[in-house]
């Protein structure tokens, strides 16, 4: 099976400069992008496995000797290509806060406890269904000095490959109804409403686990079409 | 047809799960792609990253794709594969003055367009706090006759190809800086 990468799809990603985000001024290109075919370079890309996953890493709750605080949840769903077939295979590596709102990254100086049984970093590899599963807890909201007052919405990081360099995706993951959406210029720098939408999790009754921990389903579309659908 | 799930930042705090060492975590992939048995010459390219302000940029993550020294990628899409277990990607986060370094092999020409050969070149990903989706580039070599007949250096405005040729900086060594915005800035690509 050989893939195609249409650049309709793109329209869905946030631009470069978003000036809201104060991060992006000094950073986003001004030159314009150069528009490159699809050659072997990019039509590949690295292929990882269950080899990179250990046994607890799809369980952020059981990576140290006794439970981390918080709310613990399933977080599951499925990979897809643009067709809607799914990604077989693939790696997908997670990093989050804590549910006080607290990174362990030697850099976060947020003045929330750490929890010495979370570290908040997970991998999983996608079944034959593109399916994923993570279990951990829900991560707080935290401050950000972007501008005054300002709180990043609860969310957990993703990082996927997909089927080749060009597929390659990392985005976040948030929670419905978060009261932050509204004031949160990275989720809010992605121009279409409905594109919005797609990185807001939904709570599923068929992921919670009874008596245990409540189930999110997030399902990720990573690009990547058929060069020759079959007609139905 | 299913629509793309939108590319969102990877933050400032992305290290203890993406490059950990630090963080005493297990990696599966670092800036070194040299295995036991990978062949080709051995090559360490080193660099900074900027912003528009000229000031490093410490909190980036590089991530490279390459060929082998024969062309070939290890992926499914290439029929010829490597014949050695070498991988072809790396990933490496940036220090606190902007700079980077991978380890590697010089790769070779690999097929371009229309069955001409692309002129050695790694592909390149950048992501850092502040930018909102992976910024594409692409590495190429000084001194490399190829450069001249490469299909994609030809698609990129003449006064701007210096800024994806690494130079050499001595045996083995090269250097090449990524500059996000202003004076010098990289050429990034649409894919
Ligand atoms: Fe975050």
């Amino acid at each position: 099976m050989s893939l195609v990468y249409p650049r309709e799809g793109l329209k869905a990603h946030p631009p470069y400069l978003h000036a809201d985000y104060v991060g992006t001024l000094k950073r986003a290109p001004q030159k314009p992008l150069v528009i490159i075919p699809h050659t072997l370079s990019e039509l590949t890309g690295p292929v990882y496995g269950h080899e990179t996953v250990g046994a607890d890493d799809a369980d952020l709750t059981r990576q140290h000797a006794g439970e981390p605080l918080g709310e613990r949840i399933i977080v599951s769903g499925r990979v897809l290509d643009e067709d809607g077939r799914p990604v077989p295979d693939t790696l997908i590596e997670i990093w989050q806060a804590n549910a006080a709102g607290r990174y362990i990254h030697k850099v976060d100086q947020h003045d929330a406890p750490l929890d010495p049984n979370f570290t908040g970093a997970g991998r999983c590899v996608t079944d034959a269904e593109g399916r994923y599963r993570f279990v951990t807890v829900k991560p707080g909201a935290y401050p950000w000095r972007n501008h005054p007052n300002a709180w990043r919405p609860a969310h957990i990081h993703f990082s996927l490959f997909g089927h080749s360099f060009l597929s390659r995706l990392v985005t976040q993951m948030y929670f419905p109804g978060d009261p932050l959406f509204a004031y949160d210029p990275i989720f809010q720098s992605i121009p279409d409403p409905k594109a919005r939408e797609r990185l807001i999790s939904r709570f599923d009754l068929d992921t919670t686990k009874p008596e245990w921990a409540l189930g999110y389903r997030f399902d990720i579309v990573l690009r990547g079409r058929n060069a020759t659908p079959m007609e139905a | 047809m299913a629509d793309l799930t939108p590319s969102q930042t990877v933050g400032p705090y992305f290290a203890y799960a993406l490059t950990p060492r630090d963080y005493g975590r297990v990696e599966f992939v670092t800036g070194n792609l040299v295995t036991p048995s990978t062949t080709g010459e051995r090559i360490r390219i080193e660099g900074r990253v900027r912003d528009g302000d000229g000031a490093p940029v410490p909190d980036a993550m590089i991530e490279i794709w390459q060929a082998d020294a024969e062309g070939r990628y290890a992926h499914p899409a290439d029929e010829r594969r490597p014949n050695s277990d070498f991988v072809g990607f790396g990933r490496a986060a940036t220090g606190a003055d902007g700079a980077f370094f991978f380890e590697t092999i010089k790769p070779g020409p690999v097929p371009g367009p229309d069955g001409a050969a692309q002129a050695p070149h790694i592909s390149v990903g950048v992501f850092a706090r502040g930018v909102l989706k992976r910024l594409h580039t692409r590495l190429y070599f000084d001194g490399e006759a190829a450069n001249a007949a490469d299909p994609v250096l030809a698609l990129v405005p003449a006064e701007r190809r210096a800024t994806l040729v690494a130079r050499k900086a001595g045996e083995g060594r090269y250097t090449w800086d990524i500059v996000l915005q202003g004076e010098g800035e990289t050429v990034f690509f649409e894919a």
